[in-house]
């Protein structure tokens, strides 16, 4: 079969299974989308601005562990992916990103939308392609695909000249069931010794804790980390971007750690005497001062990546591997092992958690006339019975969905952690609804953020895919309100919104429903009436309490038992900031 | 402490500079990089130098092996291996100074590769240390210019980086 470019381009895709594709015409690709006219398997996702059809793509590939795949044309199309690109390459998410570029024979003259794309994007893929001739285009979006979704995964950049893809050119077609790249080797099954070696430490602790991040979800090892958390017993912290890996609800979660992470996990954290590391990255968010992390802990730690290993934190006992076949060893020695976790010790322990615990760290005014934000997340849980798939922004509203909605499954909760990319809330939104058409789709954001990619509000009508906004409405960048009122004696230096669209009228100009509340009481019924509408997307600006932060937190450069907490128990309360 | 790094990589546009781009992109040093392409035409071999601490240079060997056009890279400081780098030096001769740098070429086990009634050109292989020591050996003001094609070296025995 011989086909054009363009076409083989399509084919590709298509063989590979790709069911969405978000993207962007332009002079670079007319060729590809003319491709696309005449074919139906692939479907085509109109975005308003190329960031979020990158956020889209990304919001499809974390809510179904599938690489989402973009399509821009060069030039300006290329670089306003750059920061969605960036997003999902901070968060090891797998993208396919083809990208149009000016014709072979021109390029380096500075033509007209000339990027260097490839080199552009260098620093924030996992791997990129320019393709230089018709008959590589096939083995290209094979090696791309394989790239971006195996080992620890990331976006992958495919370059394609103008000329490569002329439908005048046409060469055979086959596209390959397997590709080998001879320098790419990603890790499977861990060391044996070593998952030996930390199983042993595992039975001999007494303070342990059990650390588990994004590299669980992405690893599909929910079920592997449950089981070996219980078969042993002990306390289980996720971080932001592990949240769901296990669930919330489960008496053994002692909640989120880091930065805003929970009094008990925290401090947890800071006395255990043994901590594995689960897919976990030791961000700066989460170990805050590094040398008096854990000071009294062991580590284990599990990653697909070794350079992950020791990068901020020395580890005792790495082990370079698939999470979740390295849990499944784990199990089965746990299981054969004569030995059991010390019951005394862990017994003590978890006294002193629940002590911890008893400081109720994410209590709140229910009591105010004002809209509380950590209100509304509660409600949120409870009108979709934890069942949302719920993505957000980022600043305040992004922590109080990560504290005050449980999330008892992988994959329900998108939100770019490594990056913190405002504007990514509502596109990914649409990229999760159009994988689960049958989900409530809710994004938590703020009007800050939601102003970065408001556009695509369009995009939600023309598609048909029905989201809930939740826009907690407080008129400040409220995160960097929260920081300038700490630290910068509250020298609020252009965190205000002194003009803010009327987002019910906004909504309601893009075709949607509009809704604004700003008593307590409102926001149950609200939030029920909003859910019912099945078919609507629905913007529900919600008029919050302006005073509000989020608490706990370990101010950057303190360490973990260093809190900030909303009441002062007699421990550190200190506000200077690093 | 210094280190030489080996690496051999596909020969492909855009892997030198994913090389480069890694180095300035986490704040690591590149003391000198040398790269040229070997008896197997797709693959290129690369020496790089750099200095850091055991856990920098921990990191920089995984953040390379993470490169997908790196095939594979060892750290020749780590074994006993050999290491030379070629150096060519103009200089400026008087007839006081000329026969006193010819010598000085001679102990170094230099060659002269080209004169003129006023200037030597000397070529001058070693390690990196005793190029140093050339340069350090005559007088600073004869020099004219200093070309180094930086370090590059090899493993001794039988061990060897290939595929």
């Amino acid at each position: 079969m011989e086909l054009s470019g363009a076409d083989i381009l399509i084919q590709s895709l298509k063989d590979e299974g790709v069911e969405y594709i978000f993207g962007y015409p332009g002079g670079a690709v007319l060729h590809i989308y003319d491709a696309l006219f005449k074919q139906e398997a692939v479907k085509h996702i109109l975005v308003r601005h190329e960031q979020g059809a990158t956020h889209a793509a990304d919001g499809y590939a974390r809510s179904t562990g599938k690489p989402g795949v973009v399509l821009v044309t060069s030039g300006p199309g290329a670089t306003n992916a750059i920061t969605g690109i960036a997003t999902a390459y901070m968060d090891s998410i797998p993208m396919v990103v083809l990208s149009g570029q000016v014709p072979s024979p021109v390029i380096g003259s500075d033509a007209f939308q000339e990027v260097d794309m490839v080199g552009i994007s260098r620093p924030c893929v996992k791997h990129n392609f320019l393709v230089k001739d018709v008959s590589l285009i096939a083995e290209t979006i094979k090696k791309a695909f394989y790239v971006a979704s195996s080992g620890r995964p990331g976006p992958v950049v495919v370059d394609i000249p103008k000329d490569i893809t002329d439908p005048r050119i046409k060469v055979p077609y086959k596209y390959p069931k397997k590709v080998h790249i001879r320098s790419y080797n990603p890790a499977t099954t861990g060391h044996k010794g070593q998952i030996k070696k930390a199983v042993d430490l595992l039975l001999e602790a007494e303070r342990p804790m059990i650390y588990s991040g994004g590299g669980v979800v992405l690893g599909e090892a929910s079920k592997e980390l449950t089981e070996l958390s219980r078969l042993l017993g002990y306390p289980v912290t996720n971080t932001l971007m592990g949240l769901g890996a296990f669930p919330a609800t489960d008496k053994q979660f002692i909640g989120m750690l880091g930065m805003h992470g929970t009094y008990e996990a925290n401090m947890g954290m800071h006395e255990s005497d043994l901590i594995i590391a689960v897919g976990a990255r030791f961000d700066d968010r989460v170990t805050g001062k590094l040398d008096q992390f854990c000071p009294y802990a062991k580590i284990i730690h599990i990653d697909i990546d070794p350079a992950s290993i020791s990068k901020t934190v020395k580890v005792d006992v790495p082990i370079v591997g698939e999470v979740k076949p390295v849990l499944e060893q784990m199990i089965e020695l746990l299981k054969e092992s004569k030995k059991e976790p010390n019951k005394k010790a862990l017994e003590a322990w978890w006294q002193q958690i629940k002590q911890w615990q008893n400081l109720d760290c994410l209590s709140y005014d229910h009591d105010s006339q004002l809209i509380k934000p950590q209100f509304v997340i509660e409600q949120l849980y409870e009108v979709t019975k934890g069942e949302a798939f719920v993505t957000s922004d980022v600043g305040q509203h992004q922590m109080w969905a990560a504290q005050y909605y449980k999330f008892d499954k992988p994959r329900r909760w998108i939100n770019s952690g490594g990056l913190g990319t405002m504007g990514f809330g509502l596109p990914a939104a649409i990229g999760v609804k159009l994988a689960h058409p049958d989900a409530d789709v809710a994004c938590v954001t703020g009007e800050a953020s939601i102003q970065m990619c408001i556009q695509e509000l369009s995009t939600a009508l023309q598609y048909k895919t029905p989201l809930k906004i939740i826009n907690l409405n407080n008129r400040y960048m409220g995160m960097v309100r929260q920081w300038q009122e700490f630290s910068y004696e509250s020298r609020y230096s252009h965190s205000y919104l002194d003009t803010i669209p009327d987002f019910v009228k906004l909504a309601e100009a893009y075709g949607h429903v509009g809704m604004r509340i700003d008593k307590p009481d409102e926001v149950r019924p609200t939030l029920e009436k909003a859910f019912a509408l099945k078919d609507r997307t629905v913007f529900l600006d919600i008029i919050t309490d302006q005073t509000e932060n989020v608490f706990p937190m370990i101010e950057a450069g303190k360490a973990h038992h260093d809190m900030k907490l909303r009441v002062a128990p007699g421990i550190n309360t200190d506000t200077e900031l690093a | 402490m210094r280190h030489i790094i080996s690496i051999l990589m596909e020969n492909e546009s855009g892997a030198l500079s994913r090389v480069a781009g890694l180095f300035s992109a986490r704040g690591y040093n590149i003391e000198s990089l040398t790269v040229a392409p070997t008896e197997d035409p797709s693959l290129s071999r690369m020496t790089l130098v750099t200095t850091g601490s055991d856990q920098i240079i921990e990191q920089i060997t995984k953040q390379l092996n993470k490169l997908i056009d790196v095939v594979k890279l060892i750290d020749l400081a780590e074994s006993a291996h050999i290491e030379r780098e070629l150096m060519l030096i103009k200089v400026k001769t008087t007839e006081i100074n000329r026969e006193e740098i010819r010598s000085m070429a001679d102990i170094f086990r230099g060659r002269i590769l080209d004169i003129t009634p006023t200037t030597y050109v000397i070529e001058l292989t070693g390690p990196s240390e005793k190029l140093d020591a050339f340069i350090a050996a005559i007088d600073r003001d004869s020099i004219i210019e200093v070309v180094r094609s930086g370090a590059t070296g090899i493993s001794r025995g039988e061990k060897g980086l290939h595929l």
